[in-house]
């Protein structure tokens, strides 16, 4: 009988591959998105507010399965041929774009309005005022949320193994099925995650704290 | 091309209907669980003994930074290795009310140490008694400081719940997902239940709102 070896660690590891690789790309993609949410969000035009509070809304009133499996199964549907990894990242990508941009709308309006003002005295245009006045200031209250959504995405990429995707959570289930010791397997797939999770959450904390010593 | 029908999903409806019930039966269940276990986990945390507070600090930091799914799959065999057997619909319970329960302990916590020293030594100045500092001075500003994020985390938690499918509990997911294998109708029968979780949620957030107001409308300052 198979017991856990390097070898089964070492499969481990790819899934943690894939885990990392996952989070990184709807990291970025969702950010990008999710900039362009916050400030649409922020942007005082009527329709475009009004759009993008429905689209925060909608993904933070459904749970992150349901939103990967109507992505997931919602891309099958078209007639292109995708990787079925294209459908899981543009999932996983949506749901950042719309808590990150929720995240990042907070900050922009925590930014003292005298701010944007004699900004406009000065004559800056929306670009230079948002681009050197506001996000710089908004990025630095809005570290901490950030940091500790980071965390929340990574955990949230273990769903992926529900529709298949074999990154941490499933290569867990492979072996766990193989060797039959599931408490041995998930106890160190969670360890795992704990060692990429906590180093960022104690980073979000000291964020927090610094944020908090500097606004005294 | 590809043609929607949501017929089939409007049949079986009424099944989608009990599930949704089932996920907020499972929900309260663990709601009220982690309820408990942030009450006891932040006083063992304000504990004078260096071992209580440890212990606490540590499960707070590893439920918070795993995720749910490898919690629930480890509970789902670590109890029947224990010895115990439980239904997956109670197993998803204890792992919802262990994993809310370590968000509470955190948020609960903020809400104690919110309320200053003073506040304390001036309510017993005024002469009230030991308990009716801790009912109206401690405990009444601390809830109503702590429970825009609680009920934030209750709401999020019974959206958590739909990853009890994972080990079979009965619950809104599950029931989609015998659906889904009943007529293939993927995409139809997944949009229709994040419909009625939208719809859960907001119904939750409402009511959280509605009993907000009504316990927590004094005036403070």
């Amino acid at each position: 009988m198979l017991t856990f070896g390097p070898d089964q660690f070492y499969f481990l590891l790819q899934g943690l591959k894939w885990t990392l690789l996952l989070s990184a790309i709807s990291f970025v993609g969702g950010g990008v998105i999710g900039l362009l949410v916050a400030l649409a969000r922020t942007s005082g035009i009527g329709a475009l507010q009004g759009i993008t509070r429905g689209y925060i809304a909608v993904f933070q009133g459904t749970p992150l399965l349901m939103q990967l499996f109507v992505i997931f199964y919602g891309v099958a549907l078209l007639d292109v041929s995708t990787d079925p990894w294209m459908a899981v990242a543009l999932a996983f990508t949506a749901h950042a774009s719309a808590f990150l941009g929720d995240i990042w709308r907070g900050s922009i309006e925590a930014v003292p309005r005298g701010q944007t003002q004699a900004a406009r005295a000065l004559g800056l245009g929306y670009i230079a005022r948002m681009r050197d006045i506001v996000l710089p200031q908004a990025l630095k209250i809005s570290l901490p949320a950030t940091i500790g959504f980071l965390v929340q995405l990574i955990k949230g990429t273990s769903l992926a193994a529900i529709v298949g995707f074999v990154e941490l959570a499933r290569a867990g289930q492979i072996i766990s099925n193989l060797i039959f010791q599931p408490l041995l397997v998930f106890g160190i797939v969670g360890l795992i995650y704990f060692a990429v999770c906590w180093p960022l959450s104690l980073l979000g904390d000291r964020a927090e704290r610094m944020l908090a010593a500097g606004s005294r | 091309m590809y043609q929607l029908d949501f017929t089939v999903v409007i049949e079986r409806f009424p099944e989608l209907l009990v599930g949704a019930a089932a996920t907020l039966g499972l929900a309260t269940a663990g709601i009220l669980l982690a309820l408990v276990i942030g009450v006891l986990g932040a006083a063992m945390r304000q504990s004078r003994y260096l071992l209580s507070r440890v212990v606490v600090r540590a499960f707070v930091e590893l439920i918070r930074n795993t995720p749910f799914l490898v919690q629930i799959f480890f509970l789902f065999f670590a109890l029947p290795f224990a010895g115990v057997r439980l239904s997956p619909t109670t197993t998803a319970i204890i792992a919802l009310a262990i994993n809310g329960g370590a968000y509470s302990i955190e948020i609960i916590r903020g809400g104690i140490e919110s309320i200053h020293r003073g506040q304390t030594e001036a309510g017993l100045a005024l002469g009230l008694s030991r308990i009716d500092v801790f009912r109206f001075v401690v405990l009444r500003p601390a809830l109503r400081a702590i429970y825009p994020a609680l009920t934030s985390q209750f709401i999020l938690l019974t959206l958590t719940s739909s990853v009890c499918a994972s080990i079979a509990a009965f619950e809104l997911t599950s029931v989609a997902q015998k659906v889904e294998a009943d007529t293939f109708r993927s995409f139809e029968v997944y949009f229709t239940i994040t419909g009625i979780y939208l719809a859960l949620s907001w119904m939750m957030m409402t009511l959280f709102g509605v009993i907000g107001r009504r316990a927590f409308s004094y005036p403070t300052a």
